[in-house]
Protein backbone atom coordinates (compact mmCIF):
# COMPACT_ATOMS: atom_id res chain seq x y z
CA UNK A 1 0.00 0.00 0.00
CA UNK A 2 1.36 3.41 -0.92
CA UNK A 3 1.77 6.04 1.77
CA UNK A 4 0.14 9.48 1.40
CA UNK A 5 3.57 10.97 0.82
CA UNK A 6 4.29 8.58 -2.04
CA UNK A 7 0.86 9.28 -3.47
CA UNK A 8 1.49 13.05 -3.62
CA UNK A 9 4.69 12.40 -5.62
CA UNK A 10 2.93 10.02 -7.98
CA UNK A 11 0.00 12.42 -8.46
CA UNK A 12 2.43 15.19 -9.33
CA UNK A 13 4.32 12.95 -11.78
CA UNK A 14 1.05 11.88 -13.35
CA UNK A 15 0.73 15.48 -14.57
CA UNK A 16 4.07 15.15 -16.37
CA UNK A 17 4.30 11.59 -17.68
CA UNK A 18 2.09 8.62 -18.45
CA UNK A 19 2.15 6.54 -15.29
CA UNK A 20 2.30 2.74 -15.59
CA UNK A 21 -0.71 0.45 -15.16
CA UNK A 22 0.73 -0.88 -11.89
CA UNK A 23 1.21 2.68 -10.59
CA UNK A 24 -2.35 3.53 -11.63
CA UNK A 25 -3.74 0.53 -9.75
CA UNK A 26 -1.83 1.39 -6.55
CA UNK A 27 -2.89 4.99 -6.86
CA UNK A 28 -6.58 4.22 -7.35
CA UNK A 29 -6.57 1.79 -4.40
CA UNK A 30 -5.15 4.48 -2.17
CA UNK A 31 -7.41 7.26 -3.43
CA UNK A 32 -10.48 5.08 -2.90
CA UNK A 33 -9.91 5.16 0.85
CA UNK A 34 -8.12 8.48 1.40
CA UNK A 35 -10.02 11.74 1.20
CA UNK A 36 -6.90 13.80 1.98
CA UNK A 37 -5.10 12.50 -1.12
CA UNK A 38 -8.25 12.87 -3.25
CA UNK A 39 -8.32 16.51 -2.19
CA UNK A 40 -4.60 16.84 -2.99
CA UNK A 41 -5.31 15.49 -6.48
CA UNK A 42 -8.20 17.93 -6.99
CA UNK A 43 -6.05 20.80 -5.75
CA UNK A 44 -3.14 20.19 -8.14
CA UNK A 45 -5.59 19.62 -11.00
CA UNK A 46 -7.03 23.03 -10.17
CA UNK A 47 -3.52 24.55 -10.19
CA UNK A 48 -2.99 23.37 -13.74
CA UNK A 49 -6.33 24.84 -14.82
CA UNK A 50 -5.47 28.13 -13.15
CA UNK A 51 -2.16 28.30 -15.05
CA UNK A 52 -3.89 27.60 -18.37
CA UNK A 53 -6.48 30.21 -17.56
CA UNK A 54 -3.80 32.73 -16.77
CA UNK A 55 -2.35 33.02 -20.27
CA UNK A 56 -5.44 32.26 -22.32
CA UNK A 57 -8.17 34.30 -20.73
CA UNK A 58 -8.58 38.01 -20.67
CA UNK A 59 -9.25 38.17 -16.95
CA UNK A 60 -7.00 41.06 -16.04
CA UNK A 61 -8.10 43.26 -18.92
CA UNK A 62 -11.75 43.46 -17.98
CA UNK A 63 -11.16 44.40 -14.39
CA UNK B 1 -7.83 46.25 -38.25
CA UNK B 2 -5.22 45.96 -35.53
CA UNK B 3 -3.60 49.08 -34.27
CA UNK B 4 -1.08 50.15 -31.68
CA UNK B 5 -3.81 50.75 -29.11
CA UNK B 6 -4.93 47.15 -29.16
CA UNK B 7 -1.38 46.02 -28.49
CA UNK B 8 -1.04 48.66 -25.79
CA UNK B 9 -4.06 47.11 -24.04
CA UNK B 10 -2.36 43.72 -23.85
CA UNK B 11 0.96 45.17 -22.70
CA UNK B 12 0.30 45.19 -18.91
CA UNK B 13 -0.58 41.48 -19.01
CA UNK B 14 2.50 40.72 -21.09
CA UNK B 15 4.68 42.56 -18.64
CA UNK B 16 3.19 40.76 -15.67
CA UNK B 17 3.72 37.42 -17.38
CA UNK B 18 7.31 38.21 -18.39
CA UNK B 19 8.16 39.48 -14.90
CA UNK B 20 6.85 36.30 -13.29
CA UNK B 21 8.91 34.21 -15.68
CA UNK B 22 12.15 36.15 -15.68
CA UNK B 23 12.08 37.76 -12.22
CA UNK B 24 13.93 40.74 -13.60
CA UNK B 25 11.87 43.86 -14.32
CA UNK B 26 14.29 45.49 -16.75
CA UNK B 27 14.72 42.28 -18.71
CA UNK B 28 10.96 41.70 -18.74
CA UNK B 29 10.48 45.21 -20.12
CA UNK B 30 13.01 44.51 -22.90
CA UNK B 31 11.42 41.21 -23.84
CA UNK B 32 7.95 42.78 -24.00
CA UNK B 33 9.28 45.65 -26.15
CA UNK B 34 10.90 43.18 -28.54
CA UNK B 35 7.70 41.16 -28.69
CA UNK B 36 5.59 44.20 -29.51
CA UNK B 37 8.05 45.25 -32.21
CA UNK B 38 7.99 41.74 -33.67
CA UNK B 39 4.18 41.66 -33.53
CA UNK B 40 3.84 45.02 -35.28
CA UNK B 41 6.37 43.90 -37.87
CA UNK B 42 4.43 40.79 -38.78
CA UNK B 43 0.82 41.88 -38.61
CA UNK B 44 0.28 40.42 -42.07
CA UNK B 45 1.06 36.96 -40.74
CA UNK B 46 -1.49 37.40 -38.01
CA UNK B 47 -4.42 38.08 -40.37
CA UNK B 48 -7.00 37.37 -37.69
CA UNK B 49 -6.34 33.65 -37.50
CA UNK B 50 -6.51 33.59 -33.73
CA UNK B 51 -7.29 35.95 -30.89
CA UNK B 52 -4.78 38.79 -30.87
CA UNK B 53 -3.75 38.08 -27.30
CA UNK B 54 -3.10 34.40 -27.98
CA UNK B 55 -0.98 35.29 -31.00
CA UNK B 56 1.05 37.95 -29.18
CA UNK B 57 1.56 35.64 -26.21
CA UNK B 58 2.90 32.94 -28.53
CA UNK B 59 5.56 35.42 -29.70
CA UNK B 60 6.23 36.47 -26.11
CA UNK B 61 6.67 32.83 -25.03
CA UNK B 62 9.35 32.31 -27.67
CA UNK B 63 11.20 35.43 -26.60
CA UNK B 64 11.08 34.34 -22.96
CA UNK B 65 12.29 30.85 -23.86
CA UNK B 66 15.28 32.38 -25.68
CA UNK B 67 16.05 34.44 -22.61
CA UNK B 68 15.76 31.41 -20.29
CA UNK B 69 18.23 29.54 -22.54
CA UNK B 70 20.74 32.34 -22.11
CA UNK B 71 20.18 32.52 -18.34
CA UNK B 72 20.28 28.76 -17.79
CA UNK B 73 23.87 28.66 -19.04
CA UNK B 74 24.91 30.67 -16.01
CA UNK B 75 22.56 29.30 -13.33
CA UNK B 76 22.73 26.01 -11.52
CA UNK B 77 19.05 25.09 -11.26
CA UNK B 78 19.61 21.95 -9.21
CA UNK B 79 21.44 23.75 -6.39
CA UNK B 80 19.07 23.94 -3.40
CA UNK B 81 18.58 27.38 -1.91
CA UNK B 82 17.85 27.89 1.76
CA UNK B 83 14.23 28.68 0.84
CA UNK B 84 13.88 25.42 -1.05
CA UNK B 85 15.32 23.42 1.82
CA UNK B 86 12.89 25.05 4.19
CA UNK B 87 9.96 24.24 1.83
CA UNK B 88 11.03 20.59 1.86
CA UNK B 89 11.20 20.58 5.66
CA UNK B 90 7.73 22.11 5.87
CA UNK B 91 6.46 19.50 3.45
CA UNK B 92 7.90 16.67 5.57
CA UNK B 93 6.21 18.13 8.62
CA UNK B 94 2.77 17.62 7.00
CA UNK B 95 3.08 13.89 7.53
CA UNK B 96 3.15 11.56 10.50
CA UNK B 97 6.08 9.17 10.95
CA UNK B 98 4.30 6.54 8.87
CA UNK B 99 4.17 9.01 5.93
CA UNK B 100 0.40 9.47 6.07
CA UNK B 101 -1.13 12.93 6.51
CA UNK B 102 -1.02 14.50 9.95
CA UNK B 103 -4.68 15.05 10.89
CA UNK B 104 -4.36 18.83 10.87
CA UNK B 105 -2.48 18.97 7.60
CA UNK B 106 -4.73 16.87 5.39
CA UNK B 107 -5.59 18.78 2.21
CA UNK B 108 -9.14 20.09 2.48
CA UNK B 109 -11.85 20.24 -0.15
CA UNK B 110 -11.88 23.50 -2.11
CA UNK B 111 -15.50 23.05 -3.14
CA UNK B 112 -16.04 24.54 -6.56
CA UNK B 113 -12.68 26.33 -7.02
CA UNK B 114 -13.31 27.38 -10.65
CA UNK B 115 -15.72 29.97 -9.27
CA UNK B 116 -12.60 31.85 -8.14
CA UNK B 117 -11.45 32.43 -11.73
CA UNK B 118 -14.03 35.17 -12.05
CA UNK B 119 -12.79 37.05 -9.03
CA UNK B 120 -10.06 39.60 -9.53
CA UNK B 121 -8.84 39.16 -5.96
CA UNK B 122 -8.19 35.46 -6.62
CA UNK B 123 -5.64 36.36 -9.31
CA UNK B 124 -3.93 38.80 -6.94
CA UNK B 125 -3.49 35.95 -4.44
CA UNK B 126 -2.43 33.53 -7.18
CA UNK B 127 0.26 35.99 -8.39
CA UNK B 128 1.49 36.53 -4.85
CA UNK B 129 1.76 32.76 -4.31
CA UNK B 130 3.73 32.35 -7.55
CA UNK B 131 6.08 35.18 -6.58
CA UNK B 132 6.53 33.57 -3.19
CA UNK B 133 8.07 30.42 -4.76
CA UNK B 134 11.88 30.29 -4.71
CA UNK B 135 13.36 31.40 -8.02
CA UNK B 136 14.57 28.09 -9.44
CA UNK B 137 11.48 26.23 -8.30
CA UNK B 138 9.31 28.88 -9.95
CA UNK B 139 11.33 28.76 -13.14
CA UNK B 140 10.87 25.01 -13.64
CA UNK B 141 7.18 25.19 -12.71
CA UNK B 142 6.48 28.08 -15.04
CA UNK B 143 8.32 26.49 -17.94
CA UNK B 144 6.17 23.42 -17.46
CA UNK B 145 2.81 25.06 -16.78
CA UNK B 146 2.94 28.47 -18.46
CA UNK B 147 5.30 27.92 -21.36
CA UNK B 148 3.93 24.38 -21.68
CA UNK B 149 7.21 22.55 -22.21
CA UNK B 150 7.07 18.82 -21.55
CA UNK B 151 9.35 17.65 -18.75
CA UNK B 152 11.93 16.19 -21.14
CA UNK B 153 12.32 19.64 -22.74
CA UNK B 154 12.54 21.38 -19.35
CA UNK B 155 15.30 18.94 -18.30
CA UNK B 156 17.17 19.49 -21.54
CA UNK B 157 16.91 23.28 -21.50
CA UNK B 158 17.98 23.56 -17.87
CA UNK B 159 20.40 20.60 -17.86
CA UNK B 160 18.75 18.80 -14.94
CA UNK B 161 17.80 15.14 -14.52
CA UNK B 162 14.22 13.90 -14.87
CA UNK B 163 14.04 12.89 -11.22
CA UNK B 164 15.30 16.31 -10.16
CA UNK B 165 12.69 17.90 -12.40
CA UNK B 166 9.97 15.75 -10.76
CA UNK B 167 11.14 16.76 -7.30
CA UNK B 168 11.13 20.45 -8.22
CA UNK B 169 7.66 20.31 -9.81
CA UNK B 170 6.27 18.46 -6.82
CA UNK B 171 7.79 21.09 -4.52
CA UNK B 172 6.26 23.89 -6.57
CA UNK B 173 2.80 22.32 -6.71
CA UNK B 174 2.76 21.57 -3.03
CA UNK B 175 3.99 25.07 -2.19
CA UNK B 176 1.36 26.70 -4.37
CA UNK B 177 -1.49 24.56 -3.15
CA UNK B 178 -0.54 25.29 0.48
CA UNK B 179 -0.29 29.00 -0.27
CA UNK B 180 -3.72 29.05 -1.94
CA UNK B 181 -5.20 26.94 0.81
CA UNK B 182 -3.96 29.36 3.46
CA UNK B 183 -4.55 32.61 1.63
CA UNK B 184 -7.70 31.91 -0.37
CA UNK B 185 -9.51 28.69 0.46
CA UNK B 186 -8.93 28.87 4.21
CA UNK B 187 -12.64 28.65 4.96
CA UNK B 188 -12.98 25.16 3.38
CA UNK B 189 -13.92 22.26 5.64
CA UNK B 190 -11.22 19.83 6.79
CA UNK B 191 -11.19 16.43 5.10
CA UNK B 192 -11.48 12.92 6.59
Amino acid sequence: MLTCKEVTHLLSEAQDRKITVAERVHLEMHLAICKGCRNFKDQITFLREACRHYTKSEHSEKD
Amino acid sequence: MINDNMLADIRPDMLKFARLQLRDDALAEDVVQETLAAALGSLKEFAGRSALKTWVFAILRNKIVDQIRVQSRTTNISALSHEEESMDETYDSLFKENAHWSPNERPSSWGDPEESFRQKSFWVVFDACLKHLPENTARVFMMREFLEFDTAEVCKELSITTSNCNVILHRARNGLRRCLEKSWFATGAKAC
